[in-house]
C-alpha cells in the first residue's frame, strides 16, 4: 500500500464542483497552505468549506473565497487580522454563513468521523444557535441537541507521513486536523515529510492510516502569517 | 458620569485584580483580548495553567519579535512560548477539557451581563459578521465563570443590566464581573456589590448599573496597584 502521490495538483485533482471540503488548520497554525493554492489552480468551484476560520489576507482560504470559489462557509470565528476576502462577499450576500461554536463545530466533525449521527451540548443553550434544534433535559439541565458533519474531502496539514497514511502534527499545528481526517470520505494530508512504513514510532502516531487516502509531501510548508507579513498576493497576478 | 470616567480603573488594573482571586493550582482559560492581560499579574509563586481552545494547556507568555512560531500561538491568534510540562491536543479533546467541567475558571469580556448571569459577548445585533469562537461552549464548561469589563460603554451606557438586550452568548452562567468601579457577585439572580473602589460612594455604581445592585454590610474597598 502506498498512499503517496507526486504533486499537489495530482492529489486535489479528485475534487469536482459542489463538494463539501474540510480545511484543516486554526487560523495559519495547521492551515494546508499549498493544497488550497492548488484547488485554487483547478478552479473548483460551488464549494462548500468548513474550516474554523474564514482566511486571512490574500493567501489560502481568503484566496479561495476571494476568487468566488465558496458558496457556503461553515465556521466558528469569520474575523482575522485581514478579513476583507469574506467579509466584502458576506455584506454584498455572495457567500453563505453557517456560524458554529467552536466546541459544536469540532465535536460535530468528529461525530461524523466517529458515525454518531448527533449529540447533546449545553453549548448554546437559550441562545440564537439553538433556534429550531431540539432541546432535552438530562439530570435537571437543558442540552441543545447538533447533528453530524461530514464532508466529501479534507485537506489536512501534517508533520510526518509514512505511505500507509499514518500522521504526525507539529504543536498546535493539530486543532482540527485529526478530526477532520475521521470525518471526510476522502482526506488528502500534507505532510513536511514522508518517512518509510514503520520509521514512525507507533505510540507516537495521531491520525491512523485508515482515516487518510492521499498524502503528498510539502518540504518547508509555507505559513499564513509569514504570507500576509509578505504581502503575498495569491494566485500571483501575470502582467 | 465625567467623574467616574476620571476615576475607573484601566483594563490593566482590573486584570489585576481579577488574577488576585484564581488560586493556586488551577486550570483557566482566558478569553481573547483583554482578558489575556491577567496572566501578567498572576502573583508570584501561585502556579496556574492556562488552557487556550486551539489545543495547548500550560502555555507562557509571547517570545521575543523575530522568535515567532506560528505553530504555537493561543485563541487570539497571538504566539506564545511552552513551559516545561505543556501538553498540545486536539480540537475535541480541548472542548471535552472545557464542556466536560475539567476547567477551573473561565474569564470572558462581555457587552453586556444580565443579574440573573446571562452574558452577551459575541453578536451585538446590529449586523456585520457574527462570530462566536469558543465563548459559547466556555461559558457552559467551566466550573466558574468571571467577566472582566469596563462599568460602563464608551458611550455611557449600563452593561450591567436586568436583562441582556443584545444576542445571549449564555444563560445564567457568570457569577462574578470585575469592572472598572468593582467587583460584584451574581448570586439568587441578583447584582450583589462586593467590593468598590474607595472614592466612589455607595450610591454612585448604581447610578451606572441598568438592574438593582443589593450591598449588604461586607462591602470592602477595591484596592489596586498603580499600572
Amino acid at each position: 500500500m502506498d498512499k503517496t502521490v507526486d504533486n499537489l495538483a495530482a492529489a486535489v485533482s479528485l475534487i469536482d464542483d459542489g463538494s463539501t471540503v474540510m480545511i484543516g488548520g486554526f487560523g495559519g497554525s495547521g492551515a494546508p497552505i499549498e493544497l488550497i493554492h492548488a484547488l485554487i489552480d483547478q478552479r473548483t468551484k460551488e464549494l462548500t468549506i468548513v474550516n474554523n476560520n474564514a482566511g486571512n489576507g490574500d493567501v489560502g482560504l481568503a484566496a479561495m473565497i476571494r476568487e468566488g470559489m465558496v458558496t457556503k462557509l461553515i465556521c466558528s470565528f469569520p474575523r482575522s487580522a485581514d478579513p476583507r476576502a469574506f467579509t466584502d462577499l458576506y455584506l454584498a450576500n455572495k457567500i453563505e454563513l453557517e456560524i458554529v461554536p467552536q466546541g459544536t463545530l469540532a465535536e460535530r466533525i468528529r461525530s461524523g468521523g466517529a458515525g454518531i449521527p448527533a449529540f447533546y451540548t449545553p453549548t448554546g443553550f437559550g441562545t440564537e444557535i439553538a433556534n429550531g434544534k431540539p432541546v432535552k433535559e438530562f439530570d435537571g439541565k437543558s442540552y441543545v441537541e447538533e447533528r453530524w458533519l461530514k464532508a466529501d474531502f479534507a485537506l489536512i496539514k501534517a508533520e510526518l507521513g509514512d505511505p500507509l497514511g499514518n500522521l504526525t502534527f507539529r504543536m498546535a499545528a493539530r486543532n482540527f486536523n485529526p478530526l477532520m481526517a475521521m470525518s471526510a470520505h476522502h482526506t488528502i494530508a500534507q505532510v513536511s515529510k514522508v518517512v518509510p512504513v514503520g520509521k514512525i514510532n507507533p505510540e507516537q502516531i495521531v491520525t491512523p492510516g485508515i482515516f487518510v487516502q492521499q498524502i503528498v509531501e510539502v518540504l518547508n510548508p509555507a505559513q499564513e502569517e509569514d504570507l500576509n507579513q509578505c504581502k503575498t498576493y495569491y494566485p500571483e497576478v501575470v502582467n | 458620569m465625567e467623574r467616574l470616567n476620571e476615576i475607573k480603573l484601566k483594563n490593566a488594573q482590573i486584570a489585576w485584580r481579577a488574577a488576585q482571586d484564581i488560586e493556586e493550582g488551577s486550570y483557566v482559560n482566558l478569553g481573547i483580548g483583554f482578558p489575556e492581560m491577567i496572566a501578567q499579574y498572576q502573583p508570584e509563586g501561585r502556579d496556574v495553567i492556562y488552557h487556550t481552545e486551539n489545543g495547548i494547556l500550560g502555555f507562557g507568555g509571547a517570545p521575543t519579535k523575530g522568535q515567532e512560531d506560528w505553530d504555537l500561538i493561543n485563541a487570539g491568534k497571538k504566539a506564545v512560548t511552552i513551559k516545561p510540562g505543556s501538553a498540545f491536543f486536539h480540537h475535541a479533546d480541548s472542548f471535552a477539557m472545557v464542556r466536560g467541567g475539567h476547567l477551573d475558571l473561565a474569564v470572558l469580556g462581555a457587552y453586556q451581563v444580565a443579574e440573573n448571569g446571562d452574558l452577551a459577548n459575541w453578536s451585538t445585533g446590529k449586523g456585520g459578521v457574527p462570530a462566536v469562537g469558543g465563548a459559547m461552549d466556555l461559558v457552559h464548561g467551566a466550573k466558574r465563570v468571571a467577566v472582566v469589563t469596563d462599568h460602563i460603554t464608551k458611550d455611557g451606557k449600563a452593561k450591567l443590566l436586568n436583562r441582556c438586550t443584545m444576542p445571549l452568548t449564555g444563560v445564567e452562567c457568570v457569577t462574578r464581573v470585575y469592572t472598572s468601579l468593582a467587583v460584584i457577585d451574581i448570586k439568587d439572580k441578583q447584582f450583589l456589590l462586593r467590593e468598590k473602589l474607595a472614592t466612589v460612594s455607595f450610591d454612585e455604581p448604581q447610578t451606572v448599573t441598568g438592574a438593582k445592585l443589593s450591598t449588604g454590610k461586607h462591602v470592602i474597598d477595591l484596592s489596586v496597584p498603580d499600572l
